[in-house]
């Protein structure tokens, strides 16, 4: 079996003429990643541009409400460009620059993903260009607005669905046509060897920076730490630096859409099986013939029908559990966090802050969890008022 | 030798691709008829697959076409066992990982072997994922066949020295379709392959024109062209036969002149 395997998940399931490439990515990655001088040159950029360490933040008022264990929430939202996004595409644009390519492409869902490339694209001197669902640029135009304003290109993706898997599609076909000087930057812990470990690699410095705080404050480790998932960047790195301490529960929150007993749900470990697809073996809602099924969430950034390989190998084992959050369930969330801690969250991150409300009130007042906030919802509020029933326009 | 090296046998090889079910079964089996009877010399069945990835936006097309008309694998494998009752020329199958991978490797490639495949293309899996499906091919007597691409370079010899049946070179970078020109240099990637490989190669990836198809036979043992003839039935739909028919003539003939 080839390299880049977590259990029987993951490999490099892609056409020949991309081989070549990642081969090389591998190559460059293994040269660079434990370089001081590579190493030091992000940590400048995480700290300086980005604006990390980011804050691991006492919810006292959302602990009291809900009654329970003492909730921290890890303020990924607080980053530069508004999400988790901008860690692992700091790490790659500055690994593409090492390795001589002069144009970064990537697929975006929310557009989180895509306006941290296209800014890491303006700050790096970069060309760029943004592969996103034509559906997803009507849901989150105030995005697209943004990657055009740091000097990118977006081109809508009318095929299949026209959300972020189609969005993935067309830029893999895309790298397939232009090679040597252009880097995919993947913006989740999925697609083929070495993405899911490079991604997942940058991304730790979540959990890495929660082990650190919540030392500091509480002198103990968490007893959950919690994320939502679509592909599962932002849950893997809140998870990482905890895969070894079995004291902490770790919970990854999916997009159940209207209910993992309908079809419009995007819960890949709840619904769906084992598959090959963009690249990886892993989970991925299907039909019994392997035809990918037509997901759905009011998330754009979790309306992905597969998940990342090592997610699957943490379920596999039990290691981490995943469980199912419905629409509502997360716009309630998104209102509640807003109302009672002044904070609103990126609708993704709502889906973990709705398990956290049915998790912390049976939780003993000692416990402590961890919720990753992983990006800000002010995206989000036109979407969310409609949903709701209200008229209003970006 | 192999039923896909067969294709060979008798000089410079025409392989015509069409996806099955679009934008009927019918419609596939008349089409895959006129190929036959026109010179064809082995056929790539494509089952269609809901993301296809290394496809252009005309193959793309085709397989939701054949989707939307609520084709499946088992479907498709009824229908090839009805097709070789008179159809001989060697058949291929080319579609995605997961399509075999859900079927069950096993029982796909045991299939395979029932109606009458005597061959897979998965272009999702390269040779560092082939382990996976090529032994259970090489068991029933099907052969897996390896893609070879511009970017390939230093991986020509791994790739070719273990390939079974026929190889085919990607002429071009990027997915599948119609190119006005091919700049690859082609007779420099199948000298290397012949160094490392005794089987047959055959070009695909951007063929559509007489001339183009002479000319890359003339490089290698054959070529391949797809997208050009879903255009046709994209055009004509359940009319496509007799053009398709006119059209592998004409490819053949020039083939031929290679």
């Amino acid at each position: 079996m080839s390299n880049g395997r977590f259990g029987i998940h993951g490999g490099q399931y892609i056409p020949e003429t991309l081989m070549n490439a990642v081969i090389e990515l591998e190559e460059a990655y293994n040269r660079y990643k434990d370089d001081p001088q590579f190493n030091a040159e992000l940590t400048t950029l995480f700290n300086e541009y980005a604006g990390r360490p980011s804050r691991l933040y006492y919810a006292e008022k959302l602990t009291k409400t809900l009654g329970g264990a003492k909730i921290y929430l890890k303020r990924e939202d607080l980053n530069h460009t508004g999400a988790h996004k901008i860690n692992n595409v700091l790490g790659q644009a500055l690994l593409a620059k090492k390795m001589g390519k002069t144009r970064l492409i990537a697929e975006t869902g929310a557009g989180q993903h895509g306006v941290a490339t296209a800014t890491a694209a303006a700050l790096m001197g970069m060309e760029c260009v943004v592969f996103m669902g034509e559906e997803d640029t009507k849901r989150q135009a105030l995005n697209v607005y943004r990657m055009k304003l740091l000097g990118s290109e977006v081109v809508p993706v009318t095929t299949g669905t026209a959300t972020l898997k189609d969005a993935v599609s067309e830029a893999m076909r895309e790298w397939t046509s232009r090679i040597s000087d252009t880097h995919y930057c993947l913006g989740s812990v999925m697609g083929p060897h070495p993405f899911p470990t490079i991604v997942r690699d940058f991304q730790a410095v979540i959990s890495k920076e929660i082990k650190q705080q919540i030392l500091e404050k509480e002198g103990r480790l968490p007893d959950a730490v919690m994320a939502c998932v679509g592909g599962g960047s932002n849950a893997i790195g809140t998870f990482y630096h905890f895969i070894n301490d079995p004291s902490v529960r770790l919970i990854g929150c999916e997009a159940a859409g209207r209910g993992v007993d309908t079809f419009e749900t995007a819960a890949t470990i709840a619904t769906g099986k084992l598959g090959i697809f963009h690249g990886m073996k892993s989970y991925f809602c299907q039909d019994e013939y392997g035809q990918i099924a037509p997901v759905y969430s009011i998330s754009a950034g979790l309306d992905y029908p597969g998940i990342g390989p090592e997610h699957a190998y943490l379920h596999d084992t039990g290691r981490a559990e995943y469980v199912p959050v419905t629409d509502e369930e997360a716009v309630n969330a998104f209102e509640f966090l807003a109302k009672t801690e002044g904070i609103i969250p990126a609708i993704e991150s709502a889906h973990a802050v709705a398990h956290a409300m049915k998790i912390a009130p049976e939780m003993d007042k000692d416990k402590i969890i961890v919720i990753t906030i992983s990006g800000r919802g002010d995206k989000d509020c036109a979407a969310i008022a409609r949903y709701r029933g209200e008229n209003i326009y970006e | 030798m192999s039923n896909t090296a067969k294709a060979f046998a008798d000089g410079k090889a025409f392989i015509p691709f069409i996806t099955c079910g679009d934008p009927d079964l019918e419609t596939t089996g008349r089409i895959v008829r006129e190929m036959e009877k026109n010179g064809a010399d082995l056929v790539e069945l494509g089952i269609p697959f809901s993301d296809p990835t290394a496809e252009g936006p005309v193959i793309q097309g085709a397989n939701i076409r054949a989707l939307s008309g609520g084709v499946t694998t088992d479907k498709i494998f009824g229908f090839v066992e009805e097709l070789r009752k008179d159809v001989k020329i060697p058949l291929v199958f080319m579609t995605y990982a997961n399509v075999v991978f859900s079927y069950g490797i096993e029982r796909f490639v045991q299939r395979c072997a029932e109606v009458g495949i005597d061959g897979i293309i998965l272009p999702d899996v390269p040779f560092e994922e082939k382990e996976e499906f090529a032994p259970t091919c090489r068991s029933h007597g099907i052969d897996f066949i390896s893609l070879i691409a511009p970017t390939s370079e230093n991986r020509i010899e791994t790739i070719a020295g273990s390939a079974e049946g026929f190889l085919y070179i990607v002429s071009s970078l990027g997915v599948t379709g119609v190119r006005s020109e091919i700049k690859t240099d082609i007779g420099a990637m199948t000298a290397s392959v012949r160094k490392y490989s005794k089987v047959p190669c055959a070009v695909g990836f951007g063929i559509s024109e007489p001339e183009q198809a002479k000319k890359m036979a003339g490089l290698s043992d054959g070529c391949i062209v797809g997208s050009a003839i879903v255009k046709i039935v994209a055009e004509h739909g359940r009319e496509s036969a007799p053009f398709v028919g006119e059209y592998v003539k004409r490819m053949k003939d020039a083939v031929r002149e290679a």
